[in-house]
């Protein structure tokens, strides 16, 4: 049975900001939906009344003193940036003309 | 080749403070033999020979003047490119982050620093930590140490490699679905998982952050153990670290374990097992009942789907981690692109390989609207312990997950685990042997396996490997 078709990889390329080539979409298609076979077997287990388990060991809201301390320096964080125009990153541009 | 590489870390700490040898032979040694073998086994991305050599120099200083940090002062290490290092390039396996060069050290790594530890270089792994052999590597394949044909498993097969290949003498790795423990048993070193919360995980490149964790790779326990008391405890950068009391792992080795109760799970012996494997870890298990520890046959009956609820939880997690790739603040831009939007997704085209995409892919699709529930949902609520419900139709297990079917339990529970040397093929390639504990009990699991390591030699074998005739 398929149940992913072209227009859902298609869909889900673009949430995922991926450009995909024709070849690489019908591959994708292929192969998720050969996953999500595998996956369907969780759909048939009853988990009513179930808590969902976001982490295995409890994690709680940890805060920390208000307290000022140093951020690592600006020049340091620029320096990985694939395009920069002093202090800035430069990106192409969002809004149209 | 000299003698120092093949000493453990306690070892060769013990000959640095008789005073038979100082970190700079050591590290021009490990130097040494990075130069002769790893051009056949490929374990390093990076290797930073003067950071090396000039930290040797500061740490033979300390000892020449009586004034060692501790136990790790002077030992040569290496570490998986998963994990941030303040100046030297970290790419995580990928070509989108072939030339970040990170501004900060990961907590674990500045620990091993301020312990005196000296860094060799930066270990291969498959990209973004996803994969079981190094061949999603975006740079090249890691070979097995044993056998040069083989992968040293995955996705911190690097760092086995190494260790294996006597090419650093302890590593650090991660463990997200299997990917200390795997390699560990594919290329016959000792492989820790700690608990969930128990190292810290900050700057360690996120793959998915409920199940990631840092652990060592070692000649043995007692190597694990300091390596682990070096990059346990809690961290104010990482507030899913956990502030549970770090004991004093070396200290209590020795103890035995007599009177352990151990549990064989039964759905871990299943139809398809390699025969010397299952022969090798019932052997093990009787030489354990040996020790004066108690078995039992347990059942995990979550077993069948954990496989898939991982499948659903890492690529989703992975899917929303893997967004800040977008060609802005860090990594590879694509040119050529119309707008934002464009850039974005030509860069994250040409950055990112075929397993990584469809893991982005699947995860991005699990939790799509309409989707949420029925898939990542549902495997939350599978991860919860305990939950009832009918055993399925048996179905075949996939040969190619079988080890991940052993491994990811691990993960999503949040346990430590350990894979440890248990014996050989007749072909001579490495059998691992797992042994899991109870959530931040990492000195009862490295007890367990002292005690394992005190009665047989398998830790002690060392690949046949030769440099290449030039």
């Amino acid at each position: 049975m398929t149940r992913i078709s072209l227009e859902d990889v298609e869909h889900v390329a673009r949430l995922a900001r991926l450009d995909l080539s024709a070849a690489e979409k019908e591959r994708m298609r292929k192969e998720l939906d050969g996953i999500l076979s595998y996956i369907d077997k969780l759909r048939a287990i009853d988990t009513s009344g179930v808590e969902p388990t976001a982490h295995a060991v409890p994690v709680t809201n940890v805060m920390r003193d208000d307290t000022e301390c140093p951020s690592l320096p600006q020049e340091d964080m620029l320096a990985n940036a694939p395009d920069r125009h002093g202090e800035l990153f430069r990106v192409p541009k969002i809004i149209e003309e | 080749m000299g003698t120092l590489a093949s000493l453990t870390a306690h070892e060769l700490a013990a000959r640095y403070r008789r005073g038979e040898a100082v970190p700079t032979e050591a590290v021009t040694e490990y130097l040494a033999r990075i130069d002769a073998l790893d051009p056949q086994v490929r374990a390093f991305l990076t290797v930073t020979r003067e950071d090396a050599l000039r930290r040797a120099a500061e740490a033979d200083a300390r000892f020449r003047s009586g004034a060692p940090r501790g136990p790790l002062d002077g030992v040569p290490i290496a570490l998986k490119d998963v994990l941030c290092t303040r100046g030297i390039r970290s790419t995580c396996g990928s070509k989108i982050l072939e030339r970040f060069v990170p501004p900060y050290d990961a907590t674990v790594v500045a620990r091993l620093f301020a312990a005196g530890a000296i860094l060799l270089g930066k270990l291969n792994m498959d990209e973004f930590a996803m994969g079981s052999s190094t061949e999603h590597s975006a740079f090249f394949t890691t070979h097995n140490p044993w056998d040069l044909a083989r992968v040293p498993g995955g996705s911190s097969g690097g760092a086995a490699a190494a260790v294996a290949a006597d090419m650093a003498a302890l590593t650090l790795g991660t463990d997200t679905g299997g990917s200390i423990r795997q390699p560990a048993a594919f290329s016959g070193v000792l492989g820790l998982k700690p608990t969930y919360g128990r190292v810290s995980r900050y700057g360690l490149i996120a793959f998915a952050s409920s199940l990631d964790q840092v652990g060592p790779f070692a000649k043995d326990v007692e190597d694990a153990a300091l390596m682990l008391q070096a990059i346990a405890g809690a961290d104010p950068m990482d507030s899913t670290s956990i502030d549970v009391p770090v004991p004093d792992y070396r200290a209590g080795l020795a103890e035995g374990i007599e009177g352990l109760r151990l549990g064989v799970p039964a759905e871990y012996f299943i139809d398809g097992m390699d025969p010397e494997v299952e022969r090798a870890v019932r052997t093990a298990i009787a030489t354990l009942e040996g020790l004066g520890a108690r078995t039992e046959p347990v059942s995990l009956p979550h077993t069948e789907y954990g496989l898939a609820a991982y499948y659903v939880i890492a690529p989703a997690e992975a899917s929303s981690n893997l967004a800040r790739y977008d060609g802005v603040k860090y990594g590879l831009r694509a040119g050529g692109a119309r707008d934002l939007i464009d850039m974005y997704s030509k860069t994250r085209a040409a950055g990112f390989g075929t397993e990584v995409k469809r893991r982005v892919m699947l995860g991005t699709y699990v939790l799509s609207a309409g989707y949420y529930d029925a898939y990542y949902g549902q495997a939350q609520k599978m991860r919860t312990p305990g939950v009832a419900f009918k055993m399925g139709e048996k179905e075949d297990p996939l040969q190619m997950y079988l080890n991940d079917i052993f491994t990811i339990p691990v993960n999503l529970a949040g346990l430590p685990g350990v894979s440890i040397p248990g014996g050989f093929t007749q072909t001579g390639l490495p059998i691992g042997l797992q042994l899991i504990g109870r959530a931040f009990d990492e000195a009862l699991l490295l007890r367990a396996a002292h005690a394992y390591q005190q009665v047989t030699t398998w830790h002690t074998r060392k690949p046949p490997l030769e440099p290449a005739p030039r």
